[in-house]
């Protein structure tokens, strides 16, 4: 028996061993359940997303002529017309500028085809009238359909066109826009962590600036937006749907995050490397700046970055300063009109053609791979300089 | 011998805590002066004054004088940080700065302009390593981060570091308390080396230490200078009874 020659029997064990079992699956099963969701979720945008980065392609017949200059629509035969993408038509006259040779000859080319043409070679829902759908069973019976690469996607900017549609200029928004976040944010945040941390007494004063600072870190984020357009616009007079604007609002909800996570990062370099630094009779500004900040300065970036994150994929403060516009052109400038990638699915997720559904997944895949690379980014900041001392 | 500190009716409050109460004691020229005493007694905030470390802590208020070279520390045209330069410190927890060993070292005197960047550095930083001696084992590695050293290692390199700005007072507040028993020996004969150039006071909760390398030996007990006297008096022969109970061990 157990109990008789077993010196360490004790008979509460048993129940004790399968309360820690039965905590144990439960904590397990609340990260299965976390998982599930975030797997279903990148197997739905993947699954939705992936087919944009094909478009249909048909090689059709153009004559480059007088005519066609004056209508595009006379490039190609009449039946073809309503098969191809109209953007792709409007820009033959375009083209035969730019290339004079062009003049007087008949080529064969992949066109871009019309977006439902798209959708019924990819086996979506589409609406197509017989006579078209006759025709294009005819074009890929003589292997003159083609689903290509969808470089479009990455090159054009918005497009009531949906097959014209990309997310550059949506891209390229999202850069400048965080440009300005970061270059406004970043040293106001740092500095101001610094002098609380550092420089400031503590008093009731900062005490109470330390307060608001967390409260503000949890303000609705639609308020900034009503921040910014009554300061920045109404009150600066700076242009609207700008980067401008919208990096400098999103600024003021990274701030706190910038402040709260570089304070952290002060505080936890070591008293005893200050102590060091004043006991050889150095300045304030020399310990901070040579022995201190070095120390907190992974922490500092790996906060930055998660606030400038958190700032690339917020849309409702961007929405209440005009960055929700029809962008087809990318920004070249700070000041133009643009908009960003959240507001741009936001879009597109509105709109009734059915081949916006596979752009807002890749727009959303597009957002999620630049939030990785960030964090992935942050990361690699962190490992590299906590490790070299 | 000659005075180096002078301290006269010195008194500190932390808040309302009276911590430092009439402190009078003269400390001499090129010896080493020993602060023991219970936790608490105030001998490490005594040991911050010299050096006006405590102005660091906002609560912290001192009255009273020292005077160093005819001057007292705390009259209002002295700046601090001029005082922590002449008045080098070594404190508990070695804590070098998170960079080589050589920028460890040559980092605050290229700051005060004692040297220039380049050769005259060079020299300054392996006759400080030298002095600390450290050099033997760090000459091949100056690159390397400080923090790289063991403790004892890293606690010479840290005086080394403080001579290096050519003070002429030590204060070392439990220096070795940190390390182990070799590494100990290593930094009490540097005290020793040391002491021929520097005015070193050292506070030790280790009475053997005190005893071991201190000419002169100052007992606290709850911010009160009980006695001071030369280290084997202190030892051998307390006037007061208080010095002798904490000496023999009954309390503390």
């Amino acid at each position: 028996m157990k109990t008789k020659n077993n010196p360490f029997y004790d008979p509460s064990l048993k129940k004790r061993h399968a309360n820690a079992r039965r905590f144990k699956l439960l904590a397990l099963s609340s990260l299965i359940i976390a998982i599930s969701f975030l797997v279903f979720f990148m197997v739905d945008m993947i699954g939705k997303g992936l087919p944009a980065l094909q478009q249909t392609y048909i090689q059709v017949e153009v004559s480059y002529n007088e005519k066609t200059m004056k209508s595009s629509r006379k490039a190609i035969d009449r039946k073809l017309r309503k098969v191809v993408s109209r953007a792709w038509l409007r820009a033959i006259p375009m083209q035969m500028k730019e290339n004079p040779q062009l003049m007087n000859t008949t080529k064969l080319v992949w066109a871009l085809a019309d977006d439902q043409v798209d959708q019924y070679i990819k086996g979506n829902y589409y609406k197509l009238k017989n006579k078209d759908r006759n025709i294009i069973d005819e074009l890929e019976e003589q292997g003159r359909v083609e689903l290509q690469f969808n470089s479009l996607f990455f090159t054009n900017g918005d497009s009531k066109i949906p097959e014209f549609a990309g997310i550059k200029s949506a891209l390229i928004g999202s850069i400048l826009t965080l440009l300005v976040t970061m270059l406004a944010s970043f040293p106001i945040g740092v500095m101001t962590a610094i002098y609380l941390e550092e420089f400031a007494e503590d008093n009731r004063f900062t005490q109470m600036i330390e307060v608001n600072i967390n409260n503000l870190a949890a303000i609705p984020s639609i308020l900034f937006g009503l921040l910014g357009l009554a300061i920045y616009i109404n009150l600066f007079g700076m242009p609207r749907s700008s980067p401008l604007v919208g990096g400098l609002t999103l600024a003021l909800m990274t701030l706190p995050i910038i402040i709260v996570t570089a304070r952290a990062a002060l505080r936890s370099v070591p008293d005893t490397i200050r102590q060091a630094g004043y006991g050889l009779g150095l300045t304030k500004i020399q310990v901070v700046r040579d022995h201190v900040l070095p120390l907190a300065f992974p922490g500092i970036m790996t906060g930055s970055i998660i606030g400038l994150a958190q700032a690339m994929g917020e849309t409702a403060p961007l929405i209440i300063v005009g960055m929700i516009a029809f962008i087809p052109d990318s920004p070249s400038t700070i000041t133009e009109a643009a908009t960003v990638m959240p507001a741009q699915i936001f879009t597109w997720a509105g709109m009734p053609e059915r081949a916006y559904i596979e752009k807002t997944a890749m727009g959303i895949l597009v957002l999620l791979s630049v939030l990785i690379s960030l964090n992935t980014v942050a990361v690699y900041l962190r490992k590299k300089f906590e490790t070299k001392w | 011998m000659k005075t180096k500190i002078s301290v006269e009716d010195l008194n500190l409050w932390y808040g309302s805590k009276h911590a430092l109460q009439n402190i009078n004691i003269d400390l001499h020229k090129n010896k080493i002066t020993a602060l023991i005493g219970p936790s608490g007694c105030g001998k490490s905030t005594f040991l911050r004054c010299i050096n006006r470390m405590n102005d660091l802590i906002s609560s912290a208020n001192v009255e009273g004088k020292i005077v160093i070279d005819g001057k007292n520390i705390y009259d209002k045209d002295v700046d601090e940080v001029s005082v922590r330069k002449k008045i080098g410190m070594v404190f508990q927890q070695p804590n070098p700065f998170p960079k080589s060993i050589y920028e460890n070292v040559a980092y605050a005197p290229l700051k005060h302009g004692l040297v220039k960047k380049g050769r005259e550095c060079d020299l300054l930083v392996e006759k400080s390593l030298i002095s600390a001696g450290l050099w033997e084992e760090v000459k091949d590695s100056l690159t390397h981060p400080g923090t790289s050293l063991s403790g004892g290692q890293q606690q010479r390199l840290c005086i080394a570091r403080t001579i290096a700005v050519e003070p002429d007072v030590i204060l070392m507040d439990e220096p070795t308390s940190a390390l182990d028993p070799i590494s100990t020996e290593k930094i009490e004969a540097l005290m020793l080396e040391l002491k021929k150039k520097y005015t070193i006071v050292i506070v030790t909760h280790n009475m053997q230490q005190a005893a071991r390398v201190a000419d002169y030996t100052a007992f606290f007990h709850l911010g009160d200078l009980i006695e001071y006297d030369e280290t084997e008096t202190i030892f051998v022969n307390p006037k007061k009874k208080k010095t002798e109970d904490y000496i023999t061990g009954r309390f503390g």
